[in-house]
């Protein structure tokens, strides 16, 4: 179960976008999808992914497995998740290091995680079950986080490094949640970039943020702001190349404003390549 | 202490009051812990009034808004996606708005509408099996996005109103009850404001009957002429919306 080499520049792919997509030749590598907007029975959302599809590479990227619920995943969930990604062949697929459900109740928010030992075992149980099920190595994505718990044993990249060490998997790095959980809990981003496994990152995503009363907040609706750039030419020194893409979800803008984003992505990109040749 | 026990008092704190976790958090954790207690609620009062747009347009912001937190803690989300929570709020507005029936009509629509759009995909009906169905003891069967609800106000004239951004009716009851009936067109959610008689045959339909028991039933409402033409009319208009999958025969 290995995930694809692959690196490129790609953008999340929103319904205010799909006319570009199907009308034009959009310049990038890659698209990634929601994956749950798609786990659906027909319509013209899976016509217009197939048509998608077909011009483009697609990642699937998804916000409701539940890879840190204490009481397992949903198998349901998964079917048909695998059932999408066969039929995808999708580059990655991804989810986040969160939980959303517990006893059937499903927040539908990326929940934050304790970081224990007993968490790092279940969230283990959970990661090798989906990558089981799925037939591929899944890529899981820091979140941002809001609190932390009195009962932490260890530091998020620690999880991440024994998780990826325990069960294979790959990882989603969104230097955006990186800088808005510093920011929030006063670590060094940098510090983050150096604890995770950079040979297992497969992917960035970048992102804006807001400033919420006395937190960071994770809103998407914003253009990448100059630190969370600084943090992505940091962690391009660190991964090497790898797909990397702009996530907006609210306050989308015309293509042409990501895709002038993405080509700033390509440029931090080749800056540091050429600083470290 | 376990990741089970602090899930579940998680979980309630984002359901009742943002406390019951000092077991778990410290002091400075209070910010955070109320900006997902809040980002809950702004979730799923934005899924409702994404899903029942024209039920939100009709009631307004801050009515909506309110049933759409009435409902919230009364059904706290049980799926994986934000696409079935919609299911049931008809029901709180119905108990809310108990002498204003439209407005419960007008949510059946929205979130009927709202399920077509992602329904499973039907291909289109064989011309052939028209020609050769055997009328007596045929079945026709309904497509998969097929809904059909009693009505008995205007519902259907405030959303096409709503939606075309014309004059939008006062809510009215219908001279006599009916019903709405919503399908997908291809990729078109679409919905009929229907008569009675429609409303029997469809049902009679959707419960296996076949298009001779639906012709001898309208035969004997209306008499023979008369009732032949009806069955006649309805079929045509069943096979031009796009209602119709498929033709089978009876135990065939």
């Amino acid at each position: 179960m290995q995930t694809t080499a692959f690196h490129g520049f790609g953008l999340g792919l929103r319904a205010q976008h799909y006319p570009d997509f199907l009308e034009s030749s959009v310049p990038v590598d890659f698209v990634e999808v929601i994956s749950e907007n798609f786990m659906i029975d027909g319509g013209r959302p899976r016509y217009i992914l197939n048509q998608i599809r077909e011009r483009h590479p697609v990642a699937l990227h998804g916000v409701s497995m539940s890879i840190g619920s204490a009481d397992g995943l949903n198998l349901g969930y998964l079917r048909r998740l695998k059932a999408l990604a066969d039929h995808i062949d999708p580059l990655f697929v991804s989810d986040h290091l969160c939980w959303t459900r517990i006893e059937g109740f499903n927040s539908h928010d990326l929940l934050p995680l304790p970081y224990t030992e007993e968490a790092l075992d279940i969230v283990c149980a959970n990661v090798r079950q989906a990558q089981d099920v799925l037939g591929r190595t899944m890529l899981i994505e820091n979140p941002s986080s809001y609190l932390q718990f009195m009962c932490d044993s260890m530091s998020e990249w620690q999880f991440l490094d024994a998780l990826c060490e325990r069960t294979g998997c790959s990882l989603l790095l969104d230097v955006n949640n990186i800088f808005v959980s510093a920011t929030n809990h006063g670590f060094d981003p940098v510090d983050y970039l150096d604890g995770v496994p950079a040979d297992r990152v497969r992917q960035i995503h970048l992102a804006g943020h807001s400033q919420g009363h006395d937190r960071l907040i994770d809103t998407h609706d914003k253009p990448v702001p100059p630190p969370v750039w600084a943090v992505y030419g940091e962690a391009c020194q660190r991964v090497g190349p790898v797909a990397a893409m702009i996530e907006r979800d609210d306050a989308i803008p015309p293509l042409a404003e990501l895709l002038a984003e993405l080509d700033m992505a390509r440029a931090i990109a080749a800056d540091d390549r050429r600083q470290a040749a | 202490m376990t990741l089970a026990a602090l899930q579940r008092d998680f979980r309630n704190s984002l359901i009742d009051e943002p406390a019951g976790m000092g077991q778990w958090v410290d002091e400075g954790a209070r910010p955070g812990l109320a900006i997902y207690h809040n980002a809950y609620r702004v979730q799923l009062v934005d899924c409702l009034r994404e899903t029942f747009e024209k039920t939100h347009l009709w009631l307004g912001d801050d009515a909506f808004t309110e049933a759409a937190r009435t409902h919230i803690e009364s059904a706290p989300p049980h799926g994986w996606t934000l696409g079935i929570y919609g299911e049931g709020f008809e029901r709180t507005l119905a108990a809310l708005y108990p002498d204003d029936p439209e407005v419960a009509e007008l949510a059946w629509l929205d979130w009927a509408l709202s399920r077509a759009f992602e329904g499973q995909d039907a291909p289109p009906l064989d011309p052939v099996t028209l020609q050769d169905a055997d009328w007596d003891n045929a079945v026709l069967k309904l497509v998969p996005t097929f809904r059909l609800r009693s009505a008995c106000t205007n519902a259907g004239a405030i959303w096409s109103a709503l939606s075309a951004e014309s004059d939008v009716p006062a809510a009215a009851m219908l001279p006599e009850p009916g019903a709405m009936l919503v399908w997908r067109q291809e990729f078109t959610p679409c919905f009929r404001t229907i008569e009675a008689i429609e409303r029997d045959a469809l049902r009679l339909i959707e419960a296996g009957e076949s298009f001779g028991a639906l012709c001898s039933i309208l035969i004997e409402r209306s008499g023979e002429d008369a009732g032949v033409t009806q069955a006649g009319a309805l079929l045509g208009q069943w096979i031009g919306d796009g209602l119709i999958a498929a033709v089978k025969t009876k135990d065939g």
